[in-house]
């Protein structure tokens, strides 16, 4: 099983690299850009019994390591 | 009276801080690896140093907090051992949960590098007890990610309980209520961006530092 974990600085965490992202892409002309936010995606395989195992342990990595979960948030892709 | 420093792979203010103990206190301080699993006998005071600790792979501190000699710093910390971290020492002891909050990337995404003035906020903890009539001190930072993060009622507790310990007198990072260091409920775990082991000689620029050496083995 392939598993994507995507982590981004929580919503009130202030993002100063997607700040600074949003501030170049303006500066580029795109005018419209708002709330630009810059995270990071973990991939990795992961042998596991079923669907269920493989979240619950893909969660617990994420508590304890790939994630600090005083800033950060994250998000599991199974496929 | 002994010191251990805790060497990571990608520390570079190991020897700093070895030095820095040695001249401003007498104390042997011995240096142990990341990977050993017990500390000196009797050591009094543990200091976590500055650096790059495995290169800040995935967060700052993330991996060292991981470090099989860790789980024997918690413990000893647990039992009331004096601890610093500092700097990169810092983040680790956030990551391990030890001291709460975070350590953000700086609020003008620079790197930054210079002496800072700092109001010694709490003198009655075991660190900063030799600062007593001093309001202020000078220290060198040198961090890219030394905002201090905390949540709103996180940060009212530390104020409330006494336990931020030096604060910014011109914030250089953007941290939160120009938090510069802070300690645990019980008095013994440090935790400060700046670098005591940067200025404990006047040849450099501020011999400051010392008493917070001083200080904590004093209490020990």
């Amino acid at each position: 099983m392939r598993a994507k974990v995507h982590v981004f600085l929580k919503p009130g965490v202030l993002d100063v690299q997607g700040k600074a992202v949003e501030q170049a892409l303006h500066g580029l002309g795109w005018g419209g850009v708002e709330h630009v936010r810059v995270g990071k995606t973990i991939e990795f395989d992961l042998k596991a019994g079923d669907r269920a195992a493989a979240e619950a342990e893909v969660k617990a990595m994420c508590e304890k390591l790939l994630a600090n979960t005083v800033i950060e948030s994250y998000r599991v892709e199974l496929a | 009276m002994k010191a251990a420093v805790i060497v990571f792979p990608g520390s570079n203010c190991d020897r700093d801080c070895k030095v820095a103990i040695e001249r401003s206190t007498g104390a042997s301080v011995g240096m142990v690896w990341h990977g050993d699993t017990a500390l000196p006998d009797g050591v009094d005071l543990v200091v976590l140093p500055g650096g790059f600790s495995y290169g800040d792979y995935l967060r700052c501190g993330a991996m060292a907090a991981l470090s099989p000699i860790m789980a024997e710093v918690k413990a000893a910390a647990e039992r009331g051992v004096a601890t610093v971290g500092i700097c990169n020492g810092f983040q680790v002891l956030c990551e391990m949960g030890m001291l709460p909050g975070a350590l953000l990337r700086n609020e003008r995404l620079k790197y930054v590098c210079k002496p800072v003035e700092l109001e010694v906020t709490n003198s009655q903890t075991r660190f900063t007890a030799g600062y007593k009539g001093r309001r202020q001190a000078v220290m060198t930072v040198g961090n890219g990610e030394g905002n201090f993060f905390a949540d709103e009622p996180t940060l009212d507790r530390l104020e409330g309980e006494g336990q931020v310990v030096f604060r910014y007198l011109d914030n250089p990072n953007g941290s939160a209520r120009d938090i510069a260091g802070i300690v645990n409920a019980r008095g013994n775990v440090l935790g400060l961006m700046p670098h005591p082991d940067r200025a404990f000689e006047a040849e450099l620029g501020s011999a400051d530092g010392a008493i917070l050496f001083q200080s904590a083995l004093a209490s020990a």
